[in-house]
């Protein structure tokens, strides 16, 4: 089809992210959360459902939602119930899970997303409840489907957003945004291929001028950002199509086949529900007053982007290097460790020290598949190695050089020290070279005189060979220039 | 009531039960008189009154974070109709 077609459409995303909360126990009852754990180890009366077992709300899924709440601007609701959320299917012991209906916790808020250096989108968020999660079913290890209940009962907070989505980048941005968030809260691990982190996507397109949107389609099994922005970019090419060539979207479920790369929908009959929800009679109302949000936002640790304009104030980094080093936690508690460390305090070396951060440890952690706490190198190493080039003992050739040594755990100035790499920069020492080597080639002197400059770089280069390479480059410059001129 | 029919169909489909014929027959005027019921109280006039979800006034009961050891593998699996040593065991469901 004609490109141009495609660009009469706009696209019109929601979103609904589902996070596995970081308790050590269920939503409602004592079992550990522990991921990876064998089959059914861990559950309880509860977790299966037995008659005559009753729920009890972990205070810390509240703490944690609340936080969730405040880090995206929502209002933190009052007075909540939870409800019955009712559906048949074998992962859900009781037959419903307990989530929340008409009295989400968080509501109203929103996210801004950075769309390039200077302009911002407000993604608005119009929900974010709590909820538990299901058991997993394993279809193909047996003849009969086996279940495994140690998810069961799980906590989740799940964050619906507006429909304010307009591309499959703007998903990218907003749930790059959300995960970064969630983990420096440290409520989520952020671990898409543990299901930790789950993305739903309503999907519709209208043409360009019109409000009204058109008819979506929900897109589930969506396991990386990846794949979200795929079957968001599939999605909407083909509802496209499907409406220029004369026919007309259906509200389905569809599932994205990372296979295939395509969306498919899924059967009717699996989608034919009925919720019935209605208050959960097991659970009280939870009243979260003012006093209970105050605590938790003086215990909240610094968000993504606040950090990330803290280090363009405080350090006077660019912005781009702001949102590298910001990107991952650990790697900015390893810069800001490192500053720390800086004898010389200066500007200078706030950014030198990010480049070394961003080329050579991201390099490392990259090779080597790992963490930046799992590093060798260590923020006093760093530090180390950018005071040696601002005070002028090395040039950053001789600390790329040593780089290889550094990475093994060695500290650079012990390197330095042992192997005699110290830059000269004693001035006298570099004057009596300067004048050696002019007094040995007058007639050089004189082509410099009548104009030729180039004739500096061979002083300079002849200055440096007697020296070693340990001269200070660019005090032999100044000291050339001073006894040629 | 006329579309009792396809109220029972509707609800034992979300049950996944199913019923013969013999016993529609039985279950249908059964069911009739529940809706009958449910639908003489939809006509009492609500309006302003806030539902009342809880018998009870407690409010915020919870507990702390902490892990309790409770059932075994094997006690858990007990009572299961199927079950291997780890796994409960369903009918193949289809995704």
């Amino acid at each position: 089809m004609n490109e141009e077609i495609y660009e009469k459409y706009e696209p019109v995303i929601g979103l609904e992210i589902h996070a596995q909360l970081l308790t050590e126990s269920k939503a409602f009852s004592s079992s550990s959360t522990k991921f990876g754990a064998s089959p059914n180890t861990n559950t309880d009366p509860i977790t299966l459902a037995h008659p005559g077992t009753l729920p009890v709300l972990n205070r810390k899924v509240v703490d944690y939602a609340i936080m969730m709440g405040l880090a995206t601007n929502c209002k933190i609701r009052e007075k909540n119930l939870f409800a019955r959320k009712n559906y048949f299917y074998q992962d859900l012991p009781k037959g419903y899970q307990i989530s929340q209906d008409k009295t989400p916790i968080c509501y109203e808020g929103y996210l801004e997303i950075e769309l390039d250096e200077t302009n911002t989108k407000r993604i608005g968020i119009t929900r974010i409840h709590m909820e538990e999660d299901s058991g997993k079913s394993i279809h193909d290890l047996d003849i009969d489907t086996l279940v495994d209940f140690n998810r069961a009962g799980v906590a989740l907070i799940e964050i619906v957003s507006e429909p304010d989505i307009r591309s499959s980048n703007e998903a990218y941005l907003y749930l790059t945004q959300l995960k970064q968030i969630l983990v420096y809260l440290g409520i989520n691990t952020g671990n898409m291929e543990e299901g930790a982190l789950r993305v739903d996507a309503n999907v519709s397109v209208r043409p360009i001028g019109r409000e009204k949107f058109g008819t979506r389609t929900e897109i589930k099994n969506l396991n990386s950002f990846r794949n979200v922005e795929k079957a968001i970019d599939y999605e909407v090419k083909r509802q496209i199509e499907l409406i220029e060539n004369g026919g007309e979207v259906r509200q389905v479920t569809m599932q994205w086949d990372g296979n295939a790369n395509k969306t498919k929908e899924m059967r009717t009959k699996e989608m034919s529900h009925d919720y019935r929800y209605f208050p959960e009679p097991d659970l009280p109302p939870l009243l979260v007053g003012v006093d209970w949000v105050e605590k938790v936002k003086s215990a909240m640790p610094e968000l993504p982007l606040t950090r990330k304009n803290r280090f363009v104030d405080q350090y006077e980094i660019p912005s781009y290097d702001a949102g590298v080093l910001i990107a991952d936690k650990e790697i900015a508690d390893f810069y800001e460790e490192t500053i720390k460390k800086l004898e010389d305090k200066s500007t200078a070396n706030n950014k030198l020290v990010s480049n070394w951060v961003m080329t050579e440890v991201m390099r490392l952690i990259q090779d080597r598949d790992t963490t930046v706490t799992d590093l060798k190198v260590s923020p006093e190493h760093i530090a180390e190695i950018v005071d040696l080039i601002s005070s002028g003992a090395i040039s950053n050739k001789i600390a790329k050089d040593i780089f290889s040594e550094v990475e093994l755990g060695k500290s650079p100035k012990s390197i330095v020290e042992e192997r005699g790499l110290e830059q000269v920069s004693d001035t006298s020492l570099i004057d009596d070279l300067v004048k050696e080597v002019i007094s040995a080639n007058p007639d050089s002197v004189e082509k410099f005189k009548s104009g030729n400059a180039k004739v500096k770089g061979f002083f300079v280069g002849q200055i440096m060979k007697k020296s070693k390479g340990k001269a200070n480059p660019q005090l032999v410059s100044d000291i050339v220039d001073k006894y040629l001129n | 009531m006329e579309n009792t029919k396809e109220i029972i169909e509707h609800i034992s489909n979300l049950a996944h039960l199913e019923f013969d014929d013999e016993e529609l027959k039985a279950i249908t005027p059964q069911f009739s008189k529940i809706l009958d019921y449910i639908d003489e109280l939809s006509k009492i006039d609500l309006e302003g009154v806030e539902p009342m979800t809880h018998v009870l006034e407690d409010v915020n009961v919870m507990r702390d974070d902490i892990v309790k050891e409770s059932i075994t593998v094997k006690e858990a699996l007990k009572n299961a109709p199927k079950h291997n040593d780890i796994f409960f065991k369903v009918p193949k469901v289809f995704d």
